[in-house]
């Protein structure tokens, strides 16, 4: 099984290379060089003028901008949501890409496609097929009214565009990893005897399992940090469908830069802890 | 390394919360028990309905012993009217043009046609005008509209295509135009042409174009509401701004209404209708006052007549015949807006999507 | 390549995918074909060949392909650097790679413009250059930028982590100097995950509007993007009119990502070949 050593290699993140596989030290300084210069001003320097903004007057004005309980409301949502939308994605991701990745068949192209398209549907565009199906005005809007059923404006409608927002991470990180891998380690097992679900756990999954976690990880955050679709179908009723990226907005049209930054902070912190936890669980791998 | 053992039980948390979330909609049937209504309204009266909730809940409690709680949804006037249209259960609107909620009646029939008859003063308890916001000491010595007109002069306002006070805005140098002697539709029009070529940032919505003049230092002038603007100077500077009265404005008149067929299904007519009365008694206006808007009433007007100095006013219905109208000459695409920014200044294509 | 394999679940996973894909993604965005064709040929064709609409694809198309073209550059880089190398704070900034999809997009417009406008703290530094970011196209480019580049980096790194070193200790044996083994091996190996984080990046850049609208000015025929013009087709309760719109975006994203997809499976073929 190389391939699952290569894996544990990797979980190493970087192994000292032989010097016939690495660069020049210039040429490798280089290069580090000028990918933090890039990401110093493409990414870090907007995220330092986030928590600038949120600490501008303290950590006292800070704090009770976490507190505030709309914000706290908010966060709960936002968890609930990314709760259903991740798992749900999740098991897409794997079903979808073990009929893509292990099988052939036609129309395969067309299928990753539209898997993909999720990503390239306009946020707002995104939000408004929900409203054009659910709505008071679409499809489905007159018979959830007689039965008094909620989905935009509610809940499920937050749930559903978010989940139709990171639709593709998981599948999208799965497939060519598995494509890559091939079949044969599966099929070894079944010659012996291996049930489905045995092959799964087994052979396939320690063998996805990093492509599996970053498609978790940028799945979740998405869902959590989603604005435009949400903002279509939520109502923003304070306190009650606001998520936390819709709450920053409020706050931040209220001229509440510091509670706006706060929110926004927090919800970088989130992001930061699910890395963290990629972190944390592979260095549980190597301990063991 | 994921154990389905573990994630199901959240799974299925997560999935009843959900339901749960869903399932709320049973209405408040009970009179005796504590009610919820839903505000639907637009950006700038965030903080006006958020003191003003917790008069109404105090005054409703006493009157009626029934414990009246009041959910704010804030957004866009045109996004939030839609938003109603769509099945928002909003037991009351209170929207920045009554075009708007025109369309939740035209569109949904949630409301009779003729609900602005229903209260005085055309629906709305309280008005605006539309006043410049210039930087401290006035130093490209603005005052009145045909000055924005002047080449180099750096104008801030929204897109009247996706802002709803930034039609007001678009609509009160208009009417100036007309106003003025021998003014007419061709005057008008180079006036709001010449103000609008000044314009650098069309930010989507009115507190877009406060953060970009405020914050971002660009333009010399911001036209908005008044009481936008007086919030703005009190909130983010009053040492670094100050507001001028233009000699003729338009009288903004945001409208509110009580959304019947939903207000029926959730059996909240009588305290939504108590609502909106309330808001034109002492203590509503009063509340009104406080955040800046001016007063009906004349007791309280004569009160804050400092905050609002008297200007010469015109209203839509008046001057533009309704808004109804004055969206589609102005604001429908390859209306007189659209125009301004056609190359040639002539009708396009575009006319035939209207 | 066709041949028969023992592995089971076909059925079963390609029908939950079907089911899924058709429920969540396929019917709500049949809604928007249907609402749109409500238009009528003649109108829908108005609708969307607009001059002004017109000048909205042009500028979102080119501002989206510039920042792919970059963020595929950088991306690259940046993907290496994090898979290959190792440096202090390399935890940190693997970390932040994906803050943009955690950052709400409306956050990061903000953000973005407060830091290139006239009298930001980037902005007021490339002033005296005679260089203005903030409400040119320019804006647009630096925030679709920022939104696609973790496309980018996700989708190249872990193929890069996966390519195991024999392959290039075996160049290296036959004499392959590193950029050699570079152009000759790695690139070649990573090029696919490249194209499809390329795509990936451009086609999310195609829709972006939270993020662009505060930075762009939203001045009609020069900063003006196709997202914006559906939303202010709403704003007139013009359902069809924006549908139209939506659509022409939903197909140039679509064609965008099959094309993509087949040159990569034309690609494994040759390779298997």
């Amino acid at each position: 099984m190389t391939a699952s050593v290569a894996g544990l290699d990797r979980s190493i993140a970087v192994r000292p290379r032989a010097r016939s596989t690495s660069e020049p030290r210039v040429v490798r300084w280089t290069l580090i060089g000028v990918a933090l210069v890039f990401l110093l001003l493409f990414l870090v320097v907007p995220l330092v003028s986030v928590f600038a903004g949120a600490l501008a007057k303290g950590f006292g004005p800070f704090l009770r901008g976490v507190r505030d309980p709309d914000t706290l409301a908010a966060v709960r949502l936002t968890l609930l949501t990314a709760a259903v939308a991740v798992p749900l994605n999740l098991g897409f991701g794997i079903a979808a890409s073990w009929a893509i990745a292990k099988f052939n068949f036609r129309g395969k192209n067309l299928l990753v496609t539209l898997i993909d398209l999720p990503f390239a549907v306009s946020p707002v565009i995104a939000g408004m097929v929900f409203v054009l199906l659910f709505g008071a005005q679409g499809w489905a809007g007159p018979w959830l009214r007689d039965h008094d059923i909620r989905i935009l404006f509610a809940v499920p409608g937050i749930v559903l565009a978010t989940t139709f927002v990171t639709f593709p991470f998981v599948a999208r990180e799965l497939i060519p990893l598995m494509e890559e891998q091939g079949t044969e380690e599966e099929e070894a097992a079944r010659v012996l005897g291996a049930s489905g679900w045995q092959i799964f756990r087994r052979v396939t999954l320690p063998n996805i399992r990093w492509g599996l976690l970053y498609g978790v990880i940028l799945c979740n955050a998405r869902a959590m940090g989603e604005f435009g679709a949400v903002s279509v179908v939520s109502g923003h009723i304070r306190g009650v469908t606001t998520t936390l990226p819709l709450q920053v907005e409020i706050l931040y049209n209220e001229y509440n830069f510091t509670a706006a930054f706060a929110a926004a902070s927090l919800l970088t912190l989130l992001a930061l802890v699910t890395l963290a936890a990629k972190r944390w669980v592979e260095r549980r791998r190597e301990d063991t | 390394m994921i154990r389905l053992g573990a994630v199901l039980p959240l799974i299925r948390l997560a999935t009843l919360g959900v339901l749960a979330a869903g399932c709320r909609a049973e209405a408040q049937r009970d009179p005796g028990r504590a009610v919820t209504l839903l505000n639907v309204s637009y950006d700038p009266t965030r903080e006006l309905y958020t003191a003003y909730n917790a008069a109404f809940a105090g005054y409703w409690k006493q009157k009626s012993g029934q414990t009246v709680t009041v959910s704010q949804s804030h957004g866009g006037s045109g996004k939030q009217a839609r938003a109603v249209i769509d099945g928002l259960d909003a037991d009351i609107v209170t929207l920045a043009l009554a075009y708007d909620i025109d369309m939740i009646a035209e569109q949904a029939g949630l409301l009779p046609a003729d609900w602005q008859k229903r209260l005085p003063d055309n629906s709305a308890p309280y008005t605006s005008t539309i006043v410049f916001l210039v930087r401290k000491g006035n130093p490209r010595k603005i005052a009145d509209w045909p000055d924005l007109a002047r080449p180099g002069i750096g104008v801030i306002t929204p897109n009247p295509k996706t802002s709803g006070g930034a039609r007001w805005n678009y609509l009160a140098a208009w009417g100036y135009a007309l106003r003025q002697q021998g003014g007419n539709a061709v005057a008008a029009r180079a006036l709001v042409t010449a103000i609008y070529r000044n314009v650098p940032v069309l930010d989507a919505g009115a507190r877009g174009s406060t953060t970009t003049f405020v914050e971002r230092g660009i333009g010399d002038v911001l036209i908005g509401w008044e009481n936008e603007a007086l919030l703005a100077v009190k909130e983010l500077g009053p040492d670094k701004f100050e507001i001028v009265m233009p000699s003729t404005t338009i009288l903004a008149e945001p409208p509110v209404a009580v959304v019947d067929r939903v207000a029926k299904k959730h059996g909240t007519g009588d305290v939504a209708r108590a609502y909106l009365d309330y808001l034109y008694t002492e203590a509503g206006q009063e509340i009104a006052a406080k955040h800046f808007y001016r007063p009906r009433l004349a007791s309280v007007a004569a009160k804050y007549a400092a905050q609002f100095p008297k200007v010469s006013t015109f209203t839509v219905d008046e001057t533009f015949g309704g808004w109804r109208k004055a969206q589609e000459t102005h604001f429908a695409d390859g209306g007189t807006f659209d125009q301004i920014y056609q190359p040639g200044g002539r009708l396009d294509g575009d006319r035939a999507s209207r | 390549m066709k041949r028969h394999t023992v592995l089971p679940g076909f059925g079963l996973t390609l029908g939950v995918t079907l089911t899924y894909l058709g429920v969540l993604v396929l019917l709500p965005l049949s809604t928007l074909f249907l609402k749109s064709a409500g238009l009528g040929p003649s109108r829908f064709w108005d609708v969307v060949t607009a001059p002004r609409v017109l000048a909205s694809y042009k500028l979102t198309f080119g501002a989206a392909l510039a920042a792919a073209l970059i963020n595929a550059v950088f991306g690259l880089l940046v993907a290496w650097v994090l898979a290959r190398y190792r440096f202090p704070g390399l935890a940190l900034v693997d970390a932040l790679v994906d803050l943009p999809f955690a950052l709400p997009t409306a956050v990061a417009g903000i953000a973005l413009t407060t830091l290139y406008a006239p009298n930001g703290w980037i902005g007021s530094r490339l002033a005296p250059l005679g260089i203005t970011v903030a409400f040119t196209p320019l804006g647009i480019v630096v925030a679709l930028i920022f939104i696609g580049l973790p496309f980018v980096v996700r989708t190249v790194q872990p193929v890069l982590q996966d390519l195991e070193a024999e392959v290039e200790e075996a160049a290296a044996s036959l004499g392959a100097g590193r950029w050699q083994t570079f152009r000759r091996v790695i690139f070649p190996a990573v090029a696919p995950a490249l194209l499809t984080g390329f795509a990936l990046a451009f086609a999310r850049a195609i829709g972006e509007y939270g993020s662009v609208v505060f930075i762009s000015g939203n001045m009609p025929f020069r900063t003006e993007i196709a997202p914006l013009l559906i939303m202010t087709r709403l704003e007139q309760y013009d359902y069809a009119g924006a549908t139209a719109i939506a659509v022409v975006l939903l197909l140039a994203s679509f064609s965008l990502l099959l094309l993509v997809n087949v040159l990569q499976w034309f690609g494994r073929r040759r390779a298997l070949a």
